[in-house]
Formats: C-alpha cells, structure tokens, sequence
C-alpha cells in the first residue's frame, strides 16, 4: 500500500518553472509567429502559477490578486500580437520567423 | 452573512494630474476624432503637443509641492511622487511634444495621417511615468506593458511598409519575452520577501533574518529582473532586437521610442535597484558593471560597419544605454545610504540630455528619408551639405553632441556619469567609458564626411529633394538650441537634476 504523497506547494513551483522553460524553449525553437507568441502565453501563465502557489506558501492574499492583473495584461497582449500577426500574414502567408528578413545589417 | 463595503485607499487626484491630463488627452483624442470628420491638417499633433505641455507644466507645480511639503506616496502606497518622478515626467512630456511635431510632417507625407499615433504616443507616456513613479513591483509591471504595447502598435503602424510590420512582430515576440523574465522575477522577489511594495521589501530584509532558501528566491529574481529591464534599455546581451526595430519603425516613432522608452525603462531601473533592492547591492551591482561595459564596447564597435543610419543610430543608442548603465553602476555603491553619491542625478541628467539629442537627429534622418521613408541609407545624406547646409550643420551639431565634444550637451551628459563613476572610485569603467566614446565618435564622423565630403554621384540630383516642415523645423531648432544651451550653461540643469535625487532619497522610510 503506498501512502498517497501530498502535493506541497514546491510541486507547483517546480511545474512553473518547468513550465516557463517550456515557453522558453518554445520561443527559441519554434518558427511560426503565433507558435512562438502562444509560449509567450504559457510563460506568463507558468508564472500566474508560482504567483498562486507562493500566495498559498506566505499565506498572503496578495500573489494571488496578481494573477488577476497579469491575466489582464496578457489579454491586452493577445489583442495587439494577433492584429500584427494577422497583418503581416496576410501581406505573407505562411510567414515564418525566417522569411523576416527585410531588415539586415 | 455579514455584507462588509470595500473601501479603497484615498485618491488625491490633483498630485495624479500629469498622468491624467495624457490619459484624458489620449482618450478624447480616440474618441472625438472617430465622431468627427477629418480635423484640419496638424491639429491632431497640436492637441497631442499641447497636452504635452499641460503635463509638462502639472510637472513643474508638482515639483515646487513636493520641494514644499516633501515627498508621498499616492492611491495606497502605490506610487510615489517626489522630484525623481517629476523629473522623469517632465523628461517624457518633452519626448512626446517634440515627437508629435516630427510626426506631423511624417504622417501628411505618408499620407496616414490621424490621431492614432498621437493616442499611441500618449498612452506610452503614461506607461513611462508610471514606471518611473512606481512604488510597487506590479505596478511597475503594468506601467512597463502600458508602454511596451503602446510601442509594438507604434512600430507596426506604417500599413504600407512591410519592414514596420516586420519590426512590430518582431519587437513583439521578443518583447513580450522578457516581460516574462520580468515578471518572473517579480514573482521570485515577492517568495523570497513576501512583499512587492519596494519600502516594505527593504523592511522585510532588515526586520528579519532571511533564511537560506529566501535568500536565492530575491537573488534568482533579481537576475530575471535584470534581464527584463536590460532588454528595455536594449543593453548588451539582450540588444539584438533594437536594430531591426530601429530601421523597421515609421522614423518619428523609432525617435520616440528611442527616448521615451530608455527613459521609462531606467527611471523604473534606477529606483528599483536603488530603493527596493539596496540590500542586495553587492550582488547586483557587478552585473551592472559587465553589462555597462559589454555595452558600452560593443555598441560602439557593431555601429561603426553599419551603412544605414538608422541602424547606425540603434547601436549609437546602445552604446548611450551602456553610458547611462555607468551611472547606475556608480548609484548602486552608495544605494540605500543617506548620501546618494552623483550616479542617480547623473544617470536622470543623461537621460533627459540623450531624449532631445536622439529626437533632433532622428526629426533629421525623417526629414531626409523623404516619401515612402526609405532613404536612410547613409548615401541618402550624400551632398546634404551643399543642398541644405542649415539642416546639414543642425545635424552636425547633433551629432557632435552625441559624440560628446565640449560645448554641447552631450559632454555634459558623458562628463556627469563618468565622474559619478570616478567618485565611486570605479577607475576601470569609467576609462572603458572614455576609450568607448572614442570609437563612437568615428560613427557619427561617418555621417558628417558623408553630408559634408563625399562627392556627389550620378543620379542624386534626380532624388527628390529635402522639405522641411515648419513643425519639423520648430522641433530640429528647439532641439539643436537646447543641446547648445546646455553645453555652454549647463549649471541650472546639473543641480535640477541634483534636486531631484536628493528628495527622492527623504522619501524613504
């Protein structure tokens, strides 16, 4: 019989790191605009977690308001990328990160 | 159930009024001119201007109040309004009525004129003030997106070029990126501490003994911090966004965000380093000291091969944030002490120095780009000496001024961090600084021997020629008389940026 392990509030902190490297990563790797802004998303969003989890950690109400506040912030984000990104796509379709390359020097 | 009212912190609006009047201004501006027919020619960039001004004067009285009656914070404890802030606010305030001239001319040329820019610029604004007047790591976080996403729209807002559009996603990803790291440092500083207000962080450090693991939650957020900031202030190793922003950005904006934004970015800098994190100050100001000086050399050296100016002008302004790093490097010996040192007032003063310089070069490389605002390569300067030699010596004294020769406010400027860092006894910096600054100056010789030297080429009297508006004009003038008065007087603006860290520093608990 295992004994069932309860989640600390580390767990979480390691699940938003690890998620935040994965946004990371994402950002680096990928090629495609909108790929490449939806880990933005998950970045901020790996964050709002550790936010919450070190809230619950202080036992201070304040990490968590934050969160409200980034969510507002992120949909502002969301509005203005997908515009650029619907703007230049349709000058380029099928626009990757690479075909940018008017601006060299 | 016992029904509890929320009551929220008292607000004295008067003190918020520099951030209201842009926030009324940017909103009537959108509004009004959706609701009515195309308003005559200028008179948007009018109404942004003379919002400017209103701000700009709101700054002043302001400044007077707190030299009376001291500094406070504002809508609990969220802000802070001292002459720091002030100083910053007026600094903007001049950014964007001298933006809105250059724009003027630049929007009727390209035919998109309309008040979106204007708005844009004014929302911006207020994201820089409130940066440099948060008390709080959140909303130094919302004053930051405030400006960053007023700058992606500005970047993109040419429809017609695809390089704007380029530069906007550009600028976007990589923005937001970091706003990330920003963010993540907040989060990392408000585990380690419990607080996010910057008095109550120093008061949590010295109140009790932070235990191992807390400790490296701040360091950990420290660094993401940094990393976040630097990239606003686009200091080496998180610069490679800024050329190709710089080129791809309608010019006036790329003028805008060139100045508006660096001094947002280290006004947010210098108070968080110097008033929530003066504990850590060893920790941080290394740092500091390596991204100066990887700044500073590399900014210097990358603008030399360039051959378009406004790519030119993007590593020029690199190495400037490598300048102003020096200061902030020397406020970071003496953070948290009753004396502040000269690296706070000096880094303020270059801030406000380097935001007219850059407009009234870039109001010039506008003017010079002419129709469709492609010519800025540095062959479009060819002969600009013997075709318009007034705007020609304007930019020459531009130019000089950025190079920091004697007489201009750019030597004033350089003078002021330098010698903030010599006080520190920061000797090897501070010559990084000077050695650095030489190899600058072969950058802006380049532009000169190509206005004034070079000969003219088949085919460049077919260009069409160089107009220059009379709101252009008014802004280059303003400009190049400013640079000079300050490079011969600089006494009064040396102690007013003096004044404004020396109350900065009674505002803390």
């Amino acid at each position: 019989m295992i004994a069932a392990i309860e989640p600390t509030s580390t767990w979480y902190l390691i699940l938003a790191a690890l998620l935040f490297c994965v946004g990371m990563v994402g950002v680096m790797v990928r090629r495609n605009p909108l790929v490449m802004f939806m880990c933005v998303e998950l970045m901020l969003n790996a964050v709002n977690l550790s936010f919450v989890a070190l809230a619950k950690d202080l036992g201070d109400i304040k990490g968590q308001t934050i969160v409200f506040f980034v969510m507002v912030v992120a949909a502002a984000e969301v509005v203005v990328g997908l515009g650029i990104i619907v703007a230049i796509l349709r000058r380029k379709p099928q626009a990757t990160a690479d075909d940018m390359a008017e601006l060299k020097g | 159930m016992i029904a509890e009212t929320l009551t929220g912190p008292p607000i004295s609006w008067f003190d918020l009024s520099p951030l209201l009047i842009l926030l009324g201004a940017a909103l009537v501006l959108l509004v009004a001119a959706s609701l009515t027919p195309r308003w005559p020619r200028g008179l948007y960039a009018a109404f942004s201007a003379t919002a400017a001004g209103a701000t700009m004067v709101m700054g002043f009285v302001l400044w007077d109040d707190v030299t009376d009656q001291g500094a406070r914070t504002l809508v609990g404890d969220a802000i802070t309004l001292d002459a720091f802030s002030m100083f910053a606010t007026i600094a903007i305030a001049v950014t964007v009525l001298l933006a809105s001239l250059v724009t003027d001319d630049y929007l009727r040329r390209e035919q998109m004129d309309g008040p979106e820019v204007y708005a844009l610029y004014l929302t911006a604004a207020i994201g820089g003030i409130t940066m440099a007047m948060a008390n709080d790591l959140i909303v130094l976080f919302l004053g930051l997106e405030v400006l960053s996403i007023s700058f992606y729209v500005l970047a993109a807002s040419h429809r017609r070029r695809i390089e704007s559009q380029e530069a906007g996603i550009k600028y976007f990803v990589l923005g937001g990126f970091s706003s990330a790291f920003f963010l993540y440092g907040i989060a990392l500083i408000y585990g380690g501490t419990g607080h996010t207000r910057y008095d109550e962080i120093v008061g949590a450090v010295n109140g009790i003994v932070p235990t191992e693991r807390k400790d490296a939650l701040v360091l950990a957020g420290v660094a993401l911090l940094l990393v976040g900031l630097a990239f606003k202030v686009s200091a080496v190793p998180f610069h490679f966004w800024t050329p190709d922003v710089y080129q791809g950005a309608p010019t006036p904006v790329t003028a805008f965000m060139a100045s508006a934004g660096k001094i947002g970015a280290f006004a947010a800098m210098l108070r968080v380093l110097t008033q929530a994190l003066p504990n850590w100050r060893d920790d941080w100001r290394p740092v500091v000291w390596v991204i100066a000086v990887a700044t500073l050399v590399i900014g210097s050296i990358l603008a030399v091969v360039q051959t378009n100016v406004k790519r030119m002008l993007a590593y020029s302004s690199i190495s400037h944030a490598g300048f102003i790093l020096v200061g902030v490097e020397a406020a970071g010996h003496a953070a948290g002490e009753a004396d502040p040192g000269r690296g706070v007032s000096a880094s303020l003063l270059y801030l406000l120095l380097y935001a007219v310089l850059v407009l009234g070069t870039f109001a010039i490389v506008t003017v010079v780009g002419r129709t469709g605002d492609s010519q800025t390569d540095l062959a479009a300067f060819r002969g600009l000496g013997r075709t318009r030699p007034a705007l020609a010596l304007a930019m020459t004294v531009l130019l000089l001024a950025q190079a920091g020769v004697p007489l201009t406010s750019g030597f004033v400027a350089k003078f002021g961090v330098i010698e903030a860092a010599v006080d520190e006894r920061s000797y090897a910096i501070a010559i990084i600084a000077m050695l650095a600054s030489v190899i600058a100056a072969f950058l802006y010789l380049r532009i000169m021997i190509s206005m004034w030297i070079t000969d003219a080429e088949a085919g460049d009297d077919a260009r069409e020629a160089v107009r220059v508006s009379l709101s252009s004009g008014i802004a280059i003038v303003l400009a190049v008389g400013f640079t000079l008065l300050v490079g011969v007087a600089p006494g009064w603006i040396v102690s007013a940026a003096e004044n404004a860290t020396t109350i900065a520093r009674s505002a803390l608990p």
